[in-house]
């Protein structure tokens, strides 16, 4: 199909190997069609760009080209002081901006050796876990929405709403809430905030129970998800996977639990795990993540200490010469930061653990042989967000 | 003239069977623009039906509530630059729309909507109708391959598949509908659409209760087997949006992508016509044996000019309910004039004449509206099947399912 008059190999940038291959065959060489899905493909979330070489609809091989997205938040940070980069991280995975915030400013309170207060950590707490329902409803939707389940993406965006108020409310944004600061918490909670919350509480729940009785047991869903870009716990650990689709292949691995930060210590749930490492078992352990978090918040919100937000911390800020690797429980995974400080107000190197970029990689092991749609799929299953793979 | 235009009145056969040109061409006129119209309304409905199940409100802009919409969205198609990719093979890129709209709209010659409300009756009417149906696949392929482009030839092959692996199933249910056409007295079945509703009327039920549950597995099988022949949710694996980006028609913008939408919903409405002559009684009331008697007669007999009155009574409570701001006014006036042309149609519907003359097709369009709804319905409800399982679907349960069901309906009719 290919013309190979019209292409001068040069000019292209970001060709894949696959392509490569296949321009050194000609039309009547081969069965197989090299398909470029993205980087601008609905399903693609964003600019993921895919290519996939086909055998019908059989896949025989895929190749992940990133960087669409690349905007050198790495390389920003060293031209910054550690205060003013610390909005950059929302930027990064943006559905989930409390959570970088949260890994970040642990990482340079570790650099620093200070501690957020008490009631700074609860707040912390109750608003990452916030986050992480909102993230995993945009991934339910969305993923949903591939599977071509239309319905759920509205319901979910409806519920997602809430959350994102009372974000607003809180700190003035709603996505890139740039809501903590290193040492504590830039804002105090609003007049009601506790009220607010526990009043999302009732409402998100029957919420879940009604996502659940859209898809869980809808015949068409199963089929497409049972048995579906199935991953074992070996290949997740080898491959450095972690989040819920480690957890979804049977590894009860979970940050907060592992290594608690913040508050999480001091709170009581579980970490849901599956069995067979397919796409169904990841939304399983997804949806109950989602009650999960509830939990935890339900537990938080009601014993919230009383005390200062904010750490004793320099206004200009110094760290002491040294590295440091700090990671959290992000939605998607192990989101880490590591810095090194040559002891002067900028970071000289930050490095950013991204889960996304990581669980990106399992994407040519789950779907090798397996349809167009479970492509698909699983890029949903996978819940990437370009942003943080590109950062 | 007057004569021949005349004499056809008195006769009770559909104009193609009694060879008045004259009416037979009123008559195609007729169906093209209610098509047309139908089409335009049923965009409007499924996205306001669709928007209403996901929490939403769907066009609000253009028009009260958005009752302009399809409009606006007809003249943008209208006038978009005409574009053909430079890849593309021309002739078959231009022919393929074409030959999917036209196959879509000449299966309506033969669609009953009332004893002589047809254009014609075809003694092979069934056959007909699923032969020039079928036919838009070729279309459908043609616009795929003319593409010359990975996606609509992904979604070309998609739909060549689909639609013959299900054209089967479907056969097989038209097969036992037609075989209890047979069930009288001189033992004559008929492909005639309008023959069979007129069997169904002689064995007083509607083909879909006949022998239960077997007439209702054949109606089950000819409604899942017609959502994957007209490449509807949860079928539409040609034109998946999140696989396909949109399939066959990729390439396709402007007034040729019009075409495709306005042959799939006229494709929509033509299937919903076989399955309800065929299986719910076509043009026939609801309970036309349990409840008969002129009394009965006489209240189903006002129900399209009630239905209509309700929808006015629908129209002029949403006008009541428009902002007062003076920006609405000309909304307003215009939500309350659509209004009361709606509650004028419903009275002209309770004038005696008007009001016999319109049963058959008040009828038959209501129940081809409930099918429209159920493929709204579907779409807002369920995820989209994977290639392979819908082949396993059509294949390995839907085929042998009919196969069952056809020797059953045979023994059953041998037997009783």
């Amino acid at each position: 199909m290919t013309d190979r008059t019209t292409i001068d190999r040069t000019t292209i940038d970001r060709t894949s190997h696959l392509e490569l291959e296949q321009h050194d065959k000609t039309f009547l060489d081969s069965n197989e069609l090299i398909i470029n899905m993205g980087p601008q493909h609905p399903a693609t979330h964003g600019v993921l760009r895919v290519v996939l070489k086909l055998d019908g609809e059989k896949v025989l091989g895929t190749e992940c080209v990133i960087g669409y997205l690349h905007r050198g938040v790495e390389k920003i940070a060293e031209h910054r002081t550690y205060t003013m980069f610390n909005p950059y991280v929302d930027r990064m995975d943006y559905v989930a901006a409390v959570s970088n915030g949260l890994g970040y400013c642990g990482a340079v309170e570790k650099l620093l050796n200070v501690e957020a207060p008490r009631r700074a950590q609860y707040i912390r707490v109750i608003l990452t876990e916030l986050n992480r329902l909102a993230s995993h409803m945009l991934w339910l939707g969305t993923h949903a929405l591939d599977i071509g389940a239309i319905t759920p993406l509205f319901y979910t965006f409806r519920d997602r709403e809430e959350i994102l108020k009372i974000f607003e409310k809180y700190c003035g944004a709603r996505l890139t809430t740039h809501a903590f600061r290193i040492g504590g918490c830039s804002y105090e909670t609003y007049d009601g905030f506790e009220r607010e919350v526990k009043k999302f509480l009732d409402f998100v729940a029957p919420k879940i129970d009604e996502y659940e009785e859209l898809l869980t047991t809808n015949r068409i869903w199963v089929e497409r998800t049972k048995d579906v870009g199935k991953i074992s716990a070996r290949e997740c650990i080898a491959l450095g996977v972690t989040g819920p689709v480690l957890r979804a292949s049977g590894v009860k691995w979970d940050l907060r639990k592992a290594q608690p930060y913040a508050a999480y210590a001091d709170f009581d749930f579980e970490i849901p795990v599956g069995e067979n490492g397919d796409t169904y078992d990841r939304y399983i352990v997804r949806m109950q993540e989602m009650r999960q978090s509830l939990r935890i918040i339900d537990q938080a919100i009601g014993k919230i200490p009383d005390g200062p937000i904010m750490a004793k911390v320099a206004k200009v800020m110094k760290p002491p010469v040294g590295e440091i690797y700090h990671s959290i429980e992000a939605p998607k995974g192990e989101l880490g930061y590591f810095i090194v400080s040559d002891g002067s107000t900028q970071p000289y190197r930050v490095r950013v653990r991204p889960p996304s970029f990581v669980n990106l990689q399992a994407l040519d092991m789950m779907v090798r042989g397996a349809l167009v749609a479970d492509v698909i799929a699983v890029i949903g299953t996978l819940d990437i967000v370009l942003g943080e793979v590109d950062r | 003239m007057l004569d021949y235009i005349t004499s056809y009145l008195k006769s009770d056969l559909t104009p193609g069977s009694a060879g008045n040109l004259f009416w037979a061409f009123v008559y195609i006129v007729l169906i093209f623009l209610g098509l047309s119209v139908a089409v335009i309304a049923m965009n409007w409905l499924e996205r306001k039906i669709l928007a209403h199940m996901q929490v939403r409100l769907g066009p609000m802009r253009v028009g009260p509530h958005g009752l302009l919409q399809p409009i606006a969205d007809a003249l943008k198609l209208l006038i978009k630059e005409d574009i053909m990719p430079s890849a593309a093979d021309p002739w078959v890129f231009w022919s393929a729309p074409l030959l999917v709209v036209i196959t879509a709209f000449t299966v309506f010659v033969v669609v009953p909507f009332g004893p002589t409300h047809a254009v014609t009756d075809m003694n092979i009417g069934v056959l007909f109708m699923l032969g020039v149906s079928s036919l838009s696949v070729l279309g459908v392929v043609m616009a795929g391959w003319a593409s010359n482009s990975h996606y609509p030839l992904m979604g070309a092959l998609r739909s060549s598949a689909q639609m013959v692996s299900y054209e089967i199933a479907m056969g097989l249910a038209v097969i036992s509908a037609v075989l209890m056409t047979s069930l009288n007295n001189e033992g004559t079945g008929t492909l005639s659409m309008i023959g069979i509703v007129q069997a169904q009327q002689a064995q007083h039920v509607w083909f879909a209760f006949k022998f239960f549950p077997l007439g209702l597995i054949a109606f089950f099988i000819f409604a899942v087997a017609m959502v994957a022949e007209t490449n509807r949710a949860p079928f539409d694996l040609p034109e998946a949006e999140s696989e396909l980006t949109a399939g066959f028609h990729t390439e396709y913008s402007g007034f040729r992508w019009s075409l495709f939408f306005l042959a799939e919903y006229s494709a929509m409405i033509a299937v919903s016509s076989i399955a309800v002559t065929l299986w719910l009684g076509g043009w026939m009331r609801p309970f036309p044996n349990a409840l008969n008697g002129e009394t009965w007669d006489l209240v189903f007999s006002l129900v399209p000019g009630l239905t209509f009155l309700l929808l006015a009574a629908i129209t002029f409570y949403s006008t009541a309910r428009m902002p007062k701001h003076p920006y609405f006014k000309v909304q307003t006036i215009g939500l309350g004039g659509f209004g009361a042309v709606l509650a004028l149609i419903g009275v002209a519907l309770f004038i005696p004449p008007v009001r016999d003359r319109v049963q058959d097709i008040f009828w038959f369009s209501a129940k081809v509206a409930f099918s429209m709804y159920m493929y709204i319905w579907y779409r807002g409800t369920f995820p989209r099947y994977r290639f392979d399982q819908l082949m396993k679907v059509g294949w390995k349960v839907l085929l042998p399912l009919g196969i069952g069901v056809l020797v059953l309906t045979a023994i059953a009719g041998i037997l009783f």
